[in-house]
């Protein structure tokens, strides 16, 4: 198993003073900049810390939002792609679907590639819908755009030789010619987003790591769907590094210790979700066929990230939220969630949540570091070996 | 709730549309709101006694044919004008309303030699203002539940007509309907918001009588929006009904159908 030390620069220190939506609408003088300033450098300094304990990195961004600060991940790269010096550099992702410049997005991903001497790896995302009101780019046909984006990318980082033109139905140039071209030839890995089995699908027709954000009980039929499709596809079992999962992981020496961090962090669970009920779902984000099902059946989402009301760790672990324990106490419950889903190859971290503080972030990835990732590469490993012998 | 199917179909431009044609005389065509059309609009029951009413579900509305290329209001413009074409439709009144409003104005900047008046109910379509002010509320930054509030006088009414939205107790086509209308308004609506940069400085080649009917208490387009709508037409006029929000024809459907039949039957010396 691969760890990803992930957090999303949040301004969490203007929580308590927000009341209703943390995203879009919330008033941008709960951001003070002297504050942001040291956060942001707070944690940045976090990535280059896990990166001299041995994780990769895994960067996003959002807009408008007082959970992540973080306007651009390919700009938060750009600074670890020098600070850096092992690590594999994730963006997961580029919001495509709100940029109105792939060229650009392709020239930024190729840049960061070289300037890591090819650590990148490119997740390119559909964007959320609450981001659709500040980009301005309409939530219909939202899925024709990203994958035209996506389409365009892929030849502009993979094109050698002389500039091409592309005349497509989103977007128009004359003169593609992407320099640099990227250090991993042909390209970097590639990774996409998925929560349903459709999605999940087409990922595997490509071969694309498949990355599922706090998707509980929706995993495993996620990632069979994977399987079956890969085998399809490719003649083989998809391996277990395809498959990647996003959970709030805290580790502690005791389990005193654990719970005050799990205090610390629950109020991500509480803030992060807080969005304007229009840009929750604005038409044409969705389909036609799921809109209309959510609106005949009144069920309109995961609500409290699927979890039941006042949940138990164990039943945050369970549910693929949150993994919390000491050293053993996470190594259980990662192996059993892995289980369940049928293997996970790559697990992203949100280490750094709520009000965790810089000390015992770190003292958690430490402590994760030394005592936790080397069973879990350990049983990884032999999962995978269970993989290629099950299909000879 | 605009929910029902219209009874018949045809087929226009390779696409399938449905489209409710009622009464005799001279014909309107009646072009709806971004909601959709429901076969029993009062006001096209009122006209229909007077007049040959067309009213289509647009293409992406109702069971309306949507290909991926007709994602434009200019694509839907195009689809109207092989309709009128098609069906032969001269000395044509073209009547919208809200969205269907902007569709009349667009069509009729296209050319007026089959159209004879036309009639604009809290339309939009046009930018009056500046950069820093809207003039059509933003109805994609608005709720389902915000719906009777925003687009009636009397939310009491607009809750009615849109059946409660109880939508657990329609059925699952029912529902089909209301959620297709409703990315289709935003696919061809989302920005600029409701209106083309371009139309109010060609509204000037639309030579024939215009209507512009408010709602006295429109919330979504302001009535000094519609003031500004109805001099910006060579032979531009302005008429409004009291205590009636943005759909205020279907509030008042009676003051609204006397205003735009009172309207139709003048004799205007401009027409002349």
């Amino acid at each position: 198993m691969e760890f990803w030390h992930f957090c999303e620069q949040s301004m969490h220190p203007a929580w308590d003073k927000i009341d209703g939506p943390t995203k879009v609408l919330v008033d941008n003088r709960f951001c003070d900049p002297e504050v942001a300033h040291k956060l942001y450098n707070r944690y940045l300094d976090e990535w280059v810390i896990a990166d001299q304990l041995g994780f990769n990195i895994f960067v996003n961004e959002h807009h408008a939002s007082a959970n992540c600060m973080s306007a651009s991940c390919l700009l938060t790269l750009a600074i670890l792609a020098r600070q850096t010096k092992n690590a594999r550099l994730l963006c997961l992702g580029v919001p495509v679907t709100n940029r109105t410049d792939p060229y650009r997005v392709a020239e930024e991903l190729a840049m960061i590639d070289v300037i890591s001497g090819g650590r990148l790896e490119i997740g390119l995302v559909k964007a959320s819908p609450f981001e659709l009101a500040m980009s301005n780019q309409s939530p219909a046909r939202i899925m024709d755009r990203y994958w035209e984006a996506h389409d365009f990318i892929v030849k502009a980082l993979t094109h050698q030789g002389a500039p091409f033109s592309w005349e497509g139905e989103f977007y128009n140039y004359r003169n593609v010619n992407v320099w640099p071209r990227p250090f991993q030839q042909p390209m970097p890995p590639m990774w996409i987003t998925a929560s349903g089995p459709t999605t999940g699908r087409k990922i595997a027709q490509l071969g694309y790591v498949m990355a599922t954000f706090f998707n509980g009980a929706g995993t495993k039929p996620l990632y069979d769907a994977y399987k079956d499709e890969y085998r399809k596809t490719h003649g083989k079992p998809a391996p277990i590094d395809r498959f990647a999962y996003l959970a709030m992981v805290v580790c502690g020496r005791t389990e005193a210790e654990v719970q005050e961090r799990v205090e610390k962090v629950k109020p991500y669970l509480e803030v992060q979700p807080r969005t304007p009920k229009a840009w929750s779902n604005p038409p044409g984000y969705e389909n036609v066929e799921m809109n209309a099902r959510a609106l005949n059946s009144g069920v309109t989402g995961r609500i409290n990230f699927g979890l039941p009301a006042n949940p138990t760790l164990a039943e945050m672990a369970e549910g693929g939220i949150l993994f919390a324990g000491t050293p053993d106490q996470l190594y259980e419950q990662m192996v059993k969630f892995s289980d369940r889903c049928g293997g996970i190859g790559r697990m992203l971290m949100l280490s750094q949540a709520g009000y965790l503080s810089h000390d015992e972030t770190v003292d958690t990835m430490q402590l994760f570091a030394a005592e936790v990732a080397p069973r879990l590469r350990e049983y990884a490993r032999a999962k995978n070996e269970e993989i290629v012998q099950a299909a000879e | 709730m605009f929910i029902s199917p219209l009874p018949e179909t045809r087929i226009v431009a390779g696409q399938q549309v449905e489209i409710l044609i009622r009464g005799k005389g001279q014909p309107i065509l009646f072009l709806h709101a971004g909601h959709g059309f429901e076969p029993d609009d009062p006001l096209v029951t009122a006209l229909s006694k007077h007049y040959r009413v067309y009213a289509p579900s647009h293409p992406g509305f109702g069971a309306s044919d949507r290909p991926d290329y007709v994602n434009s209001v200019e694509d839907l413009v195009f689809f109207y004008l092989d309709l009128i074409e098609q069906l032969n439709l001269r000395d044509l009144i073209v009547v919208g309303v809200s969205f269907g409003g902007w569709l009349a104005a667009e069509l009729a900047t296209r050319g007026t030699g089959r159209i004879a008046k036309l009639v604009l109910i809290d339309a939009v379509g046009v930018k009056f203002s500046g950069r820093e002010t809207r003039d059509i509320v933003d109805i994609f930054s608005t709720t389902i539940e915000e719906i009777p509030s925003l687009f009636f006088n009397d939310p009491a009414t607009g809750l009615k007509t849109f059946g409660g939205l109880d939508f657990q107790s329609m059925t699952l086509e029912s529902a089909t309907r209301f959620a297709r209308n409703r990315e289709s308004i935003l696919l061809f609506g989302w920005s600029p918001t409701l209106y083309n940069p371009k139309l109010l400085r060609r509204l000037h080649r639309v030579h024939v009588p215009v209507l512009v009917l408010w709602g006295g208490s429109d919330k979504v387009v302001s009535t000094s929006y519609g003031k500004q709508y109805a001099a910006a037409f060579e032979h531009g006029v302005y008429r409004e009904v009291p205590a009636a929000g943005h759909y205020g024809y279907l509030e008042k459907p009676a003051e609204f159908a006397a205003e735009v039949i009172g309207f139709l039957e003048t004799k205007s010396p401009a027409a002349l």
